[in-house]
């Protein structure tokens, strides 16, 4: 384990950290972190804490099962009751609640809910089950997508015409403009995020720096490299630069991955807007099926209720996906809402930022206050 | 859900070029690599795994990265290398 010891190196953390303070100087920065992979890093590894007040972390919507609204979840339980159907699911929706429970419970009154590893998954739950109709939840983002494009070409060429695909799939930059836009919040950068970036580039990112003029750097998942991006967003400041760097170059290209890019044209189209959790409708913000691939277009097979579902009132996951307030500062955080009973969305994906922070960071937090802030990496 | 699994590559399917058996922490699955296909992967590559699908190609170094990762994040790591062991599509290859 000689490279994992390289980047888990208290010494090489220590040495990041007073290199923050110095470029922090007396200044407060607030820098987002898009992707849920890195909020995990963040809490489970109690960087908030080994921080310099002055460098502040939010957490933003890159979570895919966060930013699902109840409404889509109402459709999807709806698909899942009718007749005749197999409705597959990848296992983090299934605890997602719409306004009338959630898939589990779908499945406990009878309908036939499966959790599938891989939308091939549900493929080949189609071509064995002929006379089922069997429906994939397609959830995530650039990095789940293409998966769901290429089973879609498959299922095409192999002529399958009792699978559909009840496409829920999001793309990344909408959001991160929507927070950009948002009156509420004050950025002064971003850490982009690691593997939707494998896909989608660094290009995609450039109006961060050039519209809004806000530094921002794609970061891969090690807490050193989560410091290392918040020097590289520190030293761009400083400098007076502001532009878009790669910090995970040893995963990420600034051209992403064509092929994939590529499949996804081929498959998906942007929908003209489309709701998101606590951000509201973004537009152009979502993929559909291209009209080539209406015959496997779940939303054209299934009459879905396509009712807007409010998210419940005491339910705050929507100031946390745009990082207005932090998990525990939200009304019902670890009374009402914990990963076994939860309420928003945040709290059942163990990427979104209210799991997360309940797993791993409050202890830290505990922590911290007993050992009066000392260095924990 | 968007983890990334690595796994080195042990063989190119013989029919289907889309399709790698890759070895996963000592167990072998097959995943499909179409999304790689500029990559030209042979065998010994390592790749990281995402819903059966070979998501970036990445060295050794990354991928000892990415599995300590995941294991530190316990039962998480656990489920997803269940549900990529107990995956239907990764048992078999497809019918032609």
């Amino acid at each position: 384990m000689r490279y994992v010891d390289e980047y888990r190196d208290p010494v090489a953390a220590r040495r990041l950290v007073t290199r923050i303070t110095e470029l922090a100087g007396v200044d407060h920065f607030k820098f987002m972190e898009v992707c849920g992979g890195h909020t995990h890093t963040i809490y489970r590894h109690g960087i908030e804490h080994v921080l310099p007040e002055q460098v502040e972390l939010v957490h933003g919507p890159g979570c895919p099962v966060c930013v699902i609204p109840m409404g889509r979840v109402d459709d999807a339980i709806s698909i899942a009751e009718t007749p005749n159907v197999i409705f597959t699911s990848f296992g983090d929706m299934m605890r997602v609640p719409g306004s009338n429970g959630n898939l589990l419970g779908a499945k406990a009154r009878g309908a036939d809910v499966r959790f599938v590893y891989s939308p091939l998954d549900a493929l080949q739950i189609a071509t064995e089950n002929p006379g089922r109709n069997v429906v994939f939840f397609a959830v995530g983002f650039e990095t789940t997508a293409p998966s769901t494009a290429v089973t879609l070409l498959q299922a095409r060429q192999m002529n399958v015409t009792n699978f559909h695909v009840f496409s829920n799939h999001v793309t990344i930059v909408p959001p991160i403009k929507a927070i950009l836009e948002s009156p509420d919040l004050r950025l002064d950068g971003f850490l982009g995020p690691g593997h939707v970036s494998t896909v989608v580039g660094n290009r995609p990112y450039r109006f961060v720096p050039e519209k809004y003029g806000k530094p921002l750097v794609t970061a891969g998942f090690e807490p050193l490299d989560i410091l290392q991006a918040i020097v590289m967003l520190l030293m761009q400041i400083r400098e007076g630069r502001c532009e878009v760097e790669n910090q995970y170059s040893r995963v990420v290209r600034d051209e992403g991955n064509p092929r994939a890019l590529e499949i996804l044209a081929e498959v998906f189209e942007l929908r003209p807007h489309f709701e998101w959790r606590g951000l509201g409708f973004i537009s152009q913000s979502a993929l559909r099926l291209r009209p080539e691939f209406a015959q496997w277009d779940a939303e054209l097979k299934y009459a879905v209720p396509g009712v807007r579902v409010a998210d419940p009132k005491a339910c705050q996951c929507g100031e946390v996906l745009k990082g207005v307030i932090k998990p525990w500062e939200c009304k019902v955080f670890g009374t009402a809402c914990t990963p076994e009973t939860p309420i928003g969305t945040c709290m059942v994906s163990s990427e979104g930022a209210c799991a997360a922070y309940y797993n791993f960071g409050r202890l830290h937090r505990e922590a911290a206050v007993t050992l009066g802030r000392s260095r924990m990496v | 859900m968007c983890l990334g699994i690595p796994g080195q590559i042990v063989e190119m399917h013989p029919t289907f070029e889309h399709l790698a058996k890759v070895d996963v922490s000592g167990v072998g699955r097959m995943i499909n690599i179409g999304l790689l296909e500029d990559e030209r992967l042979e065998p010994g590559d390592w790749v990281l795994i995402h819903v059966g699908f070979a998501m970036s190609k990445i060295d050794e170094h990354e991928a000892e990265l990415a599995l300590a990762s995941l294991q530190m994040m316990g039962e998480m790591f656990t489920e997803e290398v269940n549900a990529l062991m107990t995956s239907p599509s990764t048992t078999t290859a497809p019918r032609a």
